[in-house]
């Protein structure tokens, strides 16, 4: 990377010139150094200041106190944690091994076709993607409903199974179908662009030497996409450990007490959106916190697992 | 870029080469049927599994001139304002990012400053904070700044959330611009705002197309933000009418359900067919959970 300062301004610079360079710096920076400051950097101090706090729709904005770490107490006093960091941790295993495995799967079958069906394939597991999540939730709400409509009771009808109303019956099912299926195009991309970066050469050699299609790809393309893979897994587990809006669409926790409720959820539900009307923002914005907790342990983690920083830096195709 | 050659050899490989064909064909159903299935209902009364029940009909359709007829839609706001704030909501919050992000993209990408590598850092780790974490505090500041339950509000947060994504693709971009180009006009003494308007932004057109193009389909499709930050009235957007609808009952009606909602995907569908190589190339070349 070149800057361009280093050859237009001598060494040296007047402090009258560097003023000047950095109010132009702060120009460009100023719009977005603003929205960044007021709805990323201010909402994260308050979420940490407020979760000691007893704010809620009760207290109102003005009548709150504070309450030191009761709000921590209180989510471990709860009968329900340890149901939800369970849902949590099966939620992102679960779902992660869908979308690592069906990503990579189309990566690799649609690179093996003519190029413009393999297009066509791409483009239709990006659907999920592109679409709102309201309209992917109701087709899965369709596909999950009970008798006479649905799709999934007449796919299972051959086997004998009794029709069900899924969400009511397999709610997990649907909660891993329904995020598996968008998750896996995020993987499906990353890796398709690495498999097409692979020099064309290591194919024709391998092809040369009388290699199958299947050593090709097990000999050949797996080691070499070995860097994106762990990308994509550990991308997706973070983003997974953040999110629910589309469990939120479908079981939206349920059915009855949080079967599906994983832990972003539950800070949602307490905060933003339950059944009680009182929003408790202080006791959500705790459960938030830890959340966040969490997703920096786990980054550590994978951080050191497979050494991250060397892991953007590294460059698509690795030749060993 | 390469594609990847198969080895075409007659007989053992030869069943190889259609097996992608069949596993992928296979894998895809589920997919398939659901969208076909949002296209199919919407034109008859009823289906039951994949089977209409009565004739094809434009009937499910008539929220859009006669909503008066459709009990679903009585205490709800007209479609057309949903519509029109959608749209404005999409439109703006693609706008004032790519506005936004291309200015901070041109200064990671080109200026030395104090604190710049402190800022992409921070910039990154914004990226993959978790929202919930987020929305919990924006309650409380939309409604200190007066924007609570206001469209503005909501896309200026839509429009912040977008940053950190849109900064990283244009700074990549302007990485991209060998600066010889520039330094011309910096030599003649052009300002730094003027030669990157003039100079820069058209050299980036793709990038700000692809780029804007992503903004507004997220904008269009967003809900978490107008269900939250919106609750009441006639500013709500499309994805909180058809929440609403099919949040009534466990025994919803699927032919209006899916007229409407196949109305509200049909610009993103559009869309998605005209800009796929633009679209699938901005996916995998940045980072989006």
């Amino acid at each position: 990377m070149a800057h361009i300062e280093e050859i237009t301004l001598p060494r040296e610079r007047p402090a009258a010139a560097r003023w000047r360079f950095n109010a132009t710096a702060l120009l460009f920076m100023g719009p977005a150094m603003l929205l960044v400051l007021v709805f990323f950097i201010a909402p994260v101090i308050i979420t940490f200041a407020m979760s000691f706090t007893d704010l809620a729709t009760s207290t109102g904005l003005s009548n709150w106190q504070w309450i030191g770490p009761e709000n921590y107490a209180r989510i471990f006093r709860s009968q329900f944690w340890m149901t939800i960091l369970g849902n949590t941790l099966i939620y992102v295993a679960v779902v992660l091994a869908f979308n690592v495995v069906v990503g990579l799967g189309v990566a690799l079958l649609s690179v093996h076709m003519e190029p413009k069906a393999g297009g066509v394939f791409r483009a239709l597991w990006l659907l999920p993607r592109i679409s709102p999540s309201v309209v992917y939730a109701l087709m899965w709400t369709w596909a999950a409903a009970s008798p006479p409509f649905g799709m999934l009771n007449y796919l299972v009808e051959p086997f004998g199974l009794e029709p069900r109303y899924w969400i009511q019956s397999d709610p997990w099912l649907i909660v891993i179908f329904i995020n598996g299926f968008v998750g896996a195009s995020f993987g499906m991309l990353i890796l398709t662009s690495a498999i097409k970066a692979i020099p064309e050469d290591l194919f024709r050699a391998a092809q040369v030497d009388g290699a199958s299609a299947l050593q090709v790809v097990r000999r050949i393309t797996l080691p070499l996409i070995k860097w994106p893979v762990l990308f994509v897994l550990v991308y997706q587990t973070m983003s997974l450990f953040a999110s629910y809006e589309y469990i939120l669409l479908t079981t939206n926790g349920g059915p009855g007490l949080f079967a599906t409720e994983t832990w972003s959820l539950w800070a949602f539900h307490t905060a933003l959106a339950n059944y009680y009307g009182n929003l408790e923002f202080a006791y959500g914005a705790a459960m938030a916190a830890i959340l966040v907790i969490m997703g920096l342990g786990i980054s550590v983690v994978l951080l050191r697992t497979f050494r991250f920083g060397q892991l953007v830096a590294e460059p698509r195709v690795e030749v060993e | 870029m390469a594609t990847v050659a198969i080895p075409r050899a007659p007989g053992r490989d030869r069943w190889l080469s259609l097996l992608p064909y069949v596993v992928l064909g296979l894998a895809t159903i589920p997919i398939l049927v659901l969208y076909v299935w949002l296209f199919y209902s919407s034109f008859f009364p009823r289906i039951e599994g994949f089977r209409p029940i009565g004739g094809f009909t434009f009937d499910n359709w008539r929220f859009l001139w006669d909503p008066a007829s459709v009990p679903q839609m009585r205490n709800r706001p007209p479609i057309i304002p949903l519509t029109v704030n959608t749209l404005l909501f999409a439109t703006l919050t693609s706008l004032i990012s790519l506005l936004v992000s291309s200015m901070a993209g041109y200064a990671f990408s080109r200026l030395r400053f104090k604190g710049r590598r402190v800022f992409l850092g921070g910039v990154l780790l914004l990226h993959s904070f978790p929202s919930v974490t987020l929305l919990i505090a924006l309650f409380v500041v939309l409604r200190t700044l007066g924007l609570y339950d206001k469209l503005v509000g909501v896309i200026l947060v839509q429009t912040a959330f977008a940053l950190p994504f849109g900064i990283w693709i244009m700074k990549g971009f302007f990485d991209n611009i060998p600066w010889d180009l520039e330094m011309s006009a910096l030599v003649d003494g052009a300002g730094r705002l003027r030669t990157w308007w003039r100079i820069m932004l058209p050299l980036v057109k793709p990038g700000l197309l692809a780029l804007g193009i992503l903004l507004f389909v997220e904008g269009w499709n967003q809900f978490l933000l107008p269900f939250v930050f919106m609750p009441s009235g006639s500013q709500q957007t499309l994805s909180t009418l058809v929440r609403g609808i099919l949040g009534e009952g466990r025994f919803v009606d699927y032919g209006l359900l899916t007229a409407v909602g196949l109305y509200y995907i049909l610009p993103v569908l559009v869309l998605f067919v005209v800009a796929q190589e633009q679209l699938m190339r901005i996916y995998a070349g940045g980072v989006k959970g």
